[in-house]
Order: C-alpha cells, then sequence, then structure tokens
C-alpha cells in the first residue's frame, strides 16, 4: 500500500493510490506550465501592454490637441476682438474727424461767403456812391443849365453872367441839400 | 437493489481514473497528457491570434482576448499584489489560469470529458511551481533570515507568544501552502468526476441491466440529475482554476508585502 513512487505501468493496476502522481505528468505539467509562462510573457503581455499604452498615449494626445485647438481658437477669438474694438475705434475716429473737417469747411466757406458778400455790398455801395457822384455832378450842371435857361426865360433877363449865375446855383442847390439831408435824418430817425 | 440484477454493478472509484497508454508501447502518452496538451495549443493559438495584431482599436479576437487577459492582470494579480509589482507575474498567473481552467473543464466537454487535474500529478507541478515562484520572490527581496522573519513573525504578536506562532505560521505559510493547493484542486476535480460517474453509471445501470421498470425510472431521474450535476461541475471547475490562481497571487502578494 504505501508505495512512495508508482510507475506508470503499475498506475493501471488494481487498486491504485491516487495521491500519487506519475512520472510523466509531472514532467509535462512542468514543460506545459513554464511554455505557457514562457508564450505570454514574451508574446502575450507585451502585445497588449504596448497597445494599452499607445490606447493611453493615444487619448492623452488627442486631449492635448483639443486642449491646443481650444487655445489657439481663443487666441484667435482675442485676436479678432482686439482687432474689431480697434476698427471700430478707428472708425469712431474718422467720424469725429470728418465732423470736426466739416465744421471747419462749413465755418470757412461761411466765412468765404461773409467776405465775398461784404466785398459784393461794399463794391455795389461804392458803385452806388460813384454813380451816385457821378449823377449829382451831372444834376448839378445841367439842372444849373437848366434852371439857368428856364430862370432866364421867365425873368427875360439874362443871366449870361456866369460868376453871379454860378453863385446863385450853387446857394441854391446847397440850400437844398441841406433841407434834404435833415429830411432825410427825420425819416430814419422817425 | 441487487434483487433481480443481471450483472454485477461496478461503483466507480480510483481504478476509474487508470489511464492506458493511447498508443500501445509509448507509456507516457496518456489522455490527461493529450488533454493538456491540447490545452497549450489552444491556449498559445487563442492569444497568438488576439495578440499578434494588437492595436489602439482592437478587433473582435483581439477584445475577446484583452477580456481574458485583464481579467487575471487587474482582477486577480494587481488586486492581490498590488499595482506596483504586478506586472512580473502577470505572464505565469495567465498561464496557469488557463491552463486550470482549460483542464478543468475538459471534464465537462462532450467526448473530452476528463478533467486532467484529477490526476494528482498536474496539481503537484501546479502547487510546486507557485510555492517556488512565491518563496524565491520573497527570499529576493527580503534575504533568506529577512523572509522567513517575515513569513513566521507576525507583527504586533508579544515576544512570549513567539515560540508558539513561530512553528505554526511556518507550517502553515511554508509547508502546508503547497499541500492545500494541490490537494484542493485535485479533490475537486477527482471527487467532482467521480459524482458524476456515479449519477451517470449507475442511472445507466439502472435503466438498462436492472430489468425493474421502478428502478429504470429511478434511472432517468438519476440521469438528469445527473445532468444537473455536470452543470454544478463546470461551475465547480471554473471557481476552482479562479482560487488556485488568486491564492498563489496572494502568496506571492504576502511574501513580497512590506511589513506593516
Amino acid at each position: 500500500m504505501l508505495t512512495i513512487v508508482l510507475p506508470l505501468s503499475e498506475a493501471a493496476g488494481e487498486d491504485p493510490n491516487p495521491l500519487l502522481p506519475h512520472n510523466a505528468e509531472i514532467i509535462f505539467g512542468f514543460v506545459f506550465l513554464i511554455l505557457l509562462a514562457i508564450a505570454f510573457a514574451k508574446v502575450v503581455v507585451p502585445k497588449f501592454e504596448k497597445a494599452y499604452a499607445d490606447r493611453t498615449a493615444a487619448i492623452e494626445g488627442g486631449m492635448n490637441e483639443a486642449k491646443q485647438a481650444q487655445a489657439e481658437a481663443k487666441a484667435a477669438l482675442d485676436k479678432y476682438n482686439a482687432q474689431l474694438a480697434e476698427a471700430r475705434q478707428e472708425a469712431a475716429k474718422i467720424r469725429e474727424d470728418a465732423r470736426e473737417q466739416g465744421a471747419l469747411i462749413i465755418a470757412e466757406m461761411r466765412e468765404q461767403a461773409n467776405a465775398e458778400a461784404e466785398r459784393i455790398v461794399t463794391h455795389a455801395r461804392t458803385q452806388i456812391d460813384a454813380e451816385r457822384s457821378q449823377a449829382v455832378a451831372s444834376l448839378r450842371s445841367e439842372v444849373g443849365t437848366l434852371a439857368t435857361s428856364l430862370a432866364g426865360r421867365i425873368v427875360g433877363e439874362s443871366l449870361e453872367d456866369e460868376a453871379r449865375q454860378r453863385r446863385t446855383v450853387e446857394r441854391f442847390l446847397a440850400e437844398l441839400e441841406s433841407s434834404e439831408s435833415a429830411r432825410q435824418a427825420v425819416g430814419t430817425d422817425g | 437493489m441487487s434483487a433481480g440484477v443481471s450483472t454485477e454493478f461496478i461503483s466507480p472509484g480510483p481504478q476509474s481514473f487508470n489511464t492506458t497508454p493511447i498508443i500501445d508501447g509509448v507509456d507516457w502518452f496518456t489522455k490527461p497528457v493529450l488533454v493538456a496538451a491540447l490545452s497549450v495549443v489552444v491556449i498559445v493559438w487563442f492569444y497568438w491570434g488576439a495578440s499578434r495584431k494588437a492595436a489602439v482599436v482592437p478587433s473582435k479576437l483581439q477584445f475577446a482576448g484583452e477580456l481574458g487577459y485583464n481579467f487575471v492582470r487587474n482582477s486577480i494579480a494587481r488586486d492581490a499584489i498590488g499595482s506596483h509589482d504586478y506586472m512580473k507575474y502577470v505572464p505565469y498567473l495567465c498561464g496557469l489560469f488557463y491552463f486550470i481552467l482549460l483542464n478543468n473543464v475538459a471534464g465537462t466537454i462532450p467526448l473530452i470529458q476528463f478533467p486532467t487535474f484529477s490526476h494528482i500529478g498536474w496539481a503537484y507541478v501546479a502547487a510546486i511551481m507557485s510555492w517556488v515562484i512565491y518563496n524565491a520572490v520573497g527570499i529576493k527581496k527580503k534575504g533568506l533570515w529577512g523572509y522567513f522573519k517575515h513569513q513566521t513573525m507576525p507583527a504586533g504578536v508579544p515576544v512570549w507568544l513567539m515560540p508558539l506562532m513561530i512553528p505554526i505560521e511556518f507550517i502553515s505559510n511554508i509547508l502546508v501552502r503547497p499541500v492545500s493547493l494541490s490537494l484542493r484542486l485535485f479533490a475537486n476535480m477527482f471527487a467532482g468526476h467521480i459524482l458524476l460517474l456515479v449519477f451517470v453509471t449507475g442511472g445507466d445501470y439502472m435503466l438498462r441491466e436492472s430489468g425493474s421498470i421502478a428502478l429504470g425510472g429511478v434511472g432517468i431521474i438519476t440521469l438528469l440529475m445527473g445532468l444537473a450535476i455536470a452543470g454544478l461541475e463546470l461551475f465547480v471547475q471554473c471557481i476552482q482554476a479562479y482560487i488556485f490562481v488568486v491564492l498563489t497571487a496572494q502568496y506571492i502578494g504576502s511574501a513580497i508585502a512590506d511589513e506593516h
């Protein structure tokens, strides 16, 4: 009953002890288990671990990429916002400038127009004055002649005496002028 | 029960596990050797195929392989050994787990129907390998004296208890572990197979040889029970493979664990 080692041929005998191993199975057991451990260590584990590492790297890489893209988008947005603000500011400045310039132009034009108007008025006044004096002068000589000839005809006496005649006419006109200016002054005051 | 029995019923026993050489004259080539060799071929073929083109985006085969690999890697090795050093032991634990699993399940697979580990030699081998590994890594990490101190002198035990503790711990941690590992696996496979044999051969005998209608009915019930027992056995076969590898991982983990 107490056989220590049981050869395989005896294991097939009548009343075997199930606790005694077969030599061949011991050897094959070690061979198979070591073979499997080596197969896993050399092929399966490295391949799977590499796939896991790649997977982790891919996920992390994707996350980094997304973060980078987000940062880039934010930078672009900031840039565009800054540009927009700048453009707005510039537009406001341009508007302000245009307004100022417009006001300036208007003022200038007004000044110019005023000057022109003044010039025209002055010119007209001068012309009127000149024409008036001309008219006065011509009137004066004409009226004198007319009045003299008329008076001569009426009075019947010759007023050919030039010196006297001139004095009379002058006097008359001076009176006329002074009365007329007095009337004018009263008219404008009234 | 023996009334009206025409031929004698030979109850299943240790002799049921006698295996004759498959080829006459080649004594070592028996059914368990063939089944174990086939299991190695299947495991290597499957995992080689699953991991050969391992990519970031897995194929269906790779996904299945990763599922099986991750089960041992994460749920057994990492949980028991700790995330710092477990990777070194994953290849052995993977090979061990799938070797035991396939050879156990061989006891249920039709036409094979022989659990390799019901021959104790295989269980001895697996237990000795695990024993050598966990002691070797412990000694390598802590030194021979440091390792024995670690395994036999639990922290927090008063000094006067040491004469009692050291032999107990030595026996339980160094001597008994390989015996319990191998016997648990062997006995489960051996007993499960005998149980199945009893139900199936007994049922068959009652149905066909007893010549009694009542016993024939009992035989049918017995055969149906045998079917249920086969289902139970399939469960036990998987559980035993798991237990063996979890315990191995735990022994490794406790051998290299730091003192707490």
